[in-house]
C-alpha cells in the first residue's frame, strides 16, 4: 500500500502550488506533510486523493498508476479538517456511507459501523447528528467514516487544525495508537512542526511548492539539509552566518573564542527548562535554553551583558 | 414606546396595504351570502379555468424545478466562459414585465414569427393553446427555484461532496444521497414561490392565449373576463379562492421555515 508522487506540478492561476514535487512513502507508514500555509502541502494531499488534478506528473497507490483514477475509485480514506460531516444523517448513516454506498450485506454493515464506533469510542452516540457532538467527536467520527471501506491509504487535511490545544494533543496521541492498530498507510497535512514530530515516523517538510527534506523527526531535527528546515523544524537562533538551536549555545560572564556580546531581554522558567531571550550587538535576537541550575550556579539577570558561545552550529549553502 | 409605534406604523401599513384588500374581497364575496359566489364557482366555465390553471402549473413547476437545480449547480459548483451571463439572465424574468414576455412569444411563434410556420407545418397549435400558455408560465416562474438555492448551496460548500467522493460514491450518488438532501429546504421554498407565481399569472398568458371562454382560459384571465362581464359576484369568488390558495402557500413556508432552522 505504498505511496509514490512523481514529478507532480500544480498551478492555480499564476501561483504555482507545486513544482516538480517527488516523494515515496512507504506502506504502513505514518507520514506528515510539514510546512506553513501556502507551501503546498494539502495541494499535494488533494492530488493523492484525486480531489485535485496535477498539470504535470503521476502519482501511484501499490505501485499502480493513479493519476487517471477519479477520487472515488482510488479507495482512499479522506479526512477533513472542518470534518465534513455529513449534516443530515446520523453518526451511525455517517460511518456506514461508505459501506452503502458498495452496497455491502445490511448485517454486515451493522457489525463494521458498531465496531469502528467502539474504536472511536462514539458507541454511545451513533443515533446523534453532527450537530450534537463536539469538534473532537465530530473529527473522530469523520476518522471512523473514512476508515470504514477499508481504505489504502488514510489522508487527513490538517485534522486537528480546528480543535483546541487540550483536544488537540488527545486526539494527536489517539491517532498514533490508531495507527499502531489498524496499520494503514497514512499522510497528514500540519503546520505545526511539534504536531509532525510527535506523531509522524516521516515528515516531509514543504516550502514554496517544494519538498526540502524528507527523514525521520530526528534526522530533520539534527541533520537538516536546508536553513528553511532549520528554521521550521525546532527552534533556530542565526548567530554571525550560521544556525543554532538554542541548547547548542553557551552564555558566559567573560568573552570566550567566537562568542558573541549580548544583553538578557527576559528571563522565563518553564520548570526545570529555563529560557533566556537577549538582544546581540548586531540586533539579532538569540533565544538559549538552560537548566534552572546553570541559571542559578551563573547568577543571571535582566539587563546583564553577557556573551553567547555556539556549542554546535550549522552553515548553509545560500539557497535563496 | 419607540418600538410599539415602529410596531404599530408597520402593522398600520400591512393592514392598509395587504389586508384591507384582501378583506374587502372576503366581504364583497359573501355580501349576498353562499348561493351566487358558489354559483360562479361551479360554472363550467370557471372549472374549467381552474383546471387549465392547475395543468399549466403542474407541467411548469417540475420543468423549473429541475432547470433551477441545475442552475444553481452551474453557478455555484462550476466555472464555464459564459456563467456571469447566466446568472445575470435568471433574473431577468423578475425585471421583465410579464406582458412584454408576452409580446416575445408572440413574435417567437406567430404566424410572422421566427418558429410560428415551422410549428404551423406540423400542425402544432402554440399560440392561442396550451403550449404558450405553459412557456409564458415557465418563463415568468423561472428565476424562484435557482434563486432559493443557490445561497444554500454557496453557504454547504463541496466538502460533503468531496468526502462522499472520497468514500466512492459517483456523481449521481453524490447528488442524491448528498446535495438534494442538504438543500432539500431550499428546492421546497422554491417550489412553492414557483407555484404560487404560475397559479397567479396574468399578463404573459393574457397575450398569448387568446381568452377564449372555457378553452384557453385560466383562473386569474377569468377573475377579469367575469368583472368586466359586470358579475362582481363571480369574479370576487374566483379571486377568494386564488386568495385562499396564496394564503395556504404561505402557511406552508412559515411550517416550514423552523424545521430548516434547527436542522
Amino acid at each position: 500500500m505504498s505511496i509514490e508522487v512523481r514529478n507532480v506540478s500544480k498551478s492555480f492561476g499564476t501561483f504555482a502550488a507545486l513544482d516538480d514535487v517527488s516523494l515515496e512513502v512507504e506502506g504502513g507508514s505514518l507520514t506528515a506533510l510539514l510546512g506553513p500555509s501556502g507551501s503546498g502541502k494539502s495541494t499535494l494531499l488533494r492530488i493523492i486523493a484525486g480531489l485535485e488534478t496535477p498539470d504535470a506528473g503521476d502519482v501511484l497507490i501499490s505501485g499502480e498508476l493513479a493519476t487517471a483514477l477519479r477520487p472515488q475509485k482510488r479507495n482512499v480514506g479522506f479526512v477533513f479538517q472542518h470534518y465534513a460531516a455529513f449534516k443530515h444523517m446520523t453518526v451511525r448513516d455517517n460511518v456506514a456511507f461508505g459501506l452503502t454506498i458498495r452496497k455491502r450485506p445490511k448485517a454486515e454493515i451493522r457489525e463494521r459501523v458498531e465496531r469502528l464506533l467502539q474504536l472511536v469510542q462514539l458507541e454511545a452516540f451513533g443515533h446523534r447528528y453532527p450537530a450534537q457532538l463536539s469538534g473532537g467527536q465530530r473529527q473522530r467520527m469523520a476518522l471512523a467514516r473514512a476508515l470504514a471501506p477499508e481504505p489504502q491509504v488514510l489522508l487527513l487535511d490538517e485534522p486537528f487544525g480546528a480543535l483546541d490545544a487540550r483536544v488537540r494533543a488527545e486526539l494527536r496521541d489517539w491517532l498514533r495508537r490508531l495507527h499502531e492498530e489498524v496499520h494503514v498507510t497514512t499522510i497528514f497535512v500540519t503546520h505545526d512542526q511539534e504536531e509532525a514530530m510527535d506523531v509522524a515516523d516521516q515528515i516531509a517538510v514543504m516550502n514554496a511548492g517544494r519538498i526540502e527534506q524528507v527523514g525521520a523527526p530526528t534526522e530533520l531535527y539534527d541533520v537538516p539539509h536546508t536553513e528553511f528546515v532549520m528554521r521550521f523544524v525546532g527552534e533556530a537562533n542565526r548567530i554571525s552566518d550560521s544556525w543554532v538551536r538554542p541548547h547548542d549555545l553557551e552564555i558566559a560572564h567573560e568573552p570566550g573564542e567566537r562568542s558573541v556580546e549580548a544583553m538578557i531581554e527576559r528571563i522565563s522558567r518553564l520548570g526545570f527548562e529555563v529560557r533566556v531571550e537577549l538582544s546581540a550587538a548586531d540586533g539579532e535576537s538569540i533565544t538559549v535554553q538552560v537548566t534552572r541550575d546553570r541559571l542559578e550556579e551563573l547568577e543571571l539577570e535582566r539587563g546583564q551583558i553577557v556573551w553567547v558561545t555556539p556549542a554546535r552550529e550549522r552553515a548553509f549553502a545560500a539557497t535563496y | 414606546m419607540r418600538r410599539y409605534s415602529l410596531r404599530t406604523v408597520a402593522l398600520a401599513y400591512l393592514a392598509a396595504i395587504l389586508v384591507g384588500p384582501l378583506a374587502i374581497v372576503f366581504w364583497r364575496t359573501f355580501q349576498h351570502g353562499f348561493a351566487p359566489a358558489w354559483d360562479a364557482l361551479s360554472a363550467p366555465d370557471t372549472i374549467h379555468a381552474f383546471k387549465l390553471t392547475l395543468i399549466i402549473t403542474a407541467i411548469a413547476v417540475p420543468i423549473n424545478t429541475v432547470f433551477g437545480i441545475v442552475c444553481a449547480l452551474a453557478i455555484v459548483r462550476r466555472s464555464f466562459p459564459g456563467k456571469g451571463v447566466l446568472n445575470a439572465f435568471i433574473d431577468l424574468p423578475l425585471a421583465l414585465s410579464p406582458v412584454v414576455v408576452g409580446l416575445a412569444l408572440f413574435l417567437l411563434y406567430g404566424r410572422q414569427g421566427w418558429f410560428g410556420p415551422w410549428f404551423t407545418e406540423h400542425g402544432i397549435r402554440v399560440l392561442f393553446a396550451l403550449p404558450s400558455m405553459v412557456i409564458a408560465t415557465i418563463f415568468v416562474s423561472l428565476p424562484f427555484v435557482a434563486r432559493e438555492v443557490v445561497p444554500t448551496l454557496r453557504e454547504i460548500g463541496d466538502e460533503q461532496e468531496q468526502a462522499a467522493r472520497t468514500l466512492g460514491a459517483g456523481g449521481w450518488q453524490t447528488f442524491w444521497r448528498i446535495t438534494l438532501p442538504s438543500i432539500r429546504w431550499a428546492v421546497v421554498y422554491g417550489v412553492i414561490l414557483t407555484t404560487a407565481r404560475s397559479l397567479g399569472e396574468y399578463g404573459a398568458v393574457a397575450v398569448v392565449s387568446g381568452r377564449i371562454q372555457g378553452v384557453t382560459e385560466t383562473a386569474t384571465l377569468r377573475v377579469q373576463q367575469r368583472y368586466e362581464s359586470f358579475d362582481l359576484a363571480g369574479a370576487y369568488a374566483i379571486s377568494i379562492v386564488l386568495a385562499l390558495v396564496a394564503v395556504v402557500v404561505l402557511l406552508t413556508m412559515t411550517l416550514f421555515r423552523p424545521r430548516e432552522e434547527t436542522a
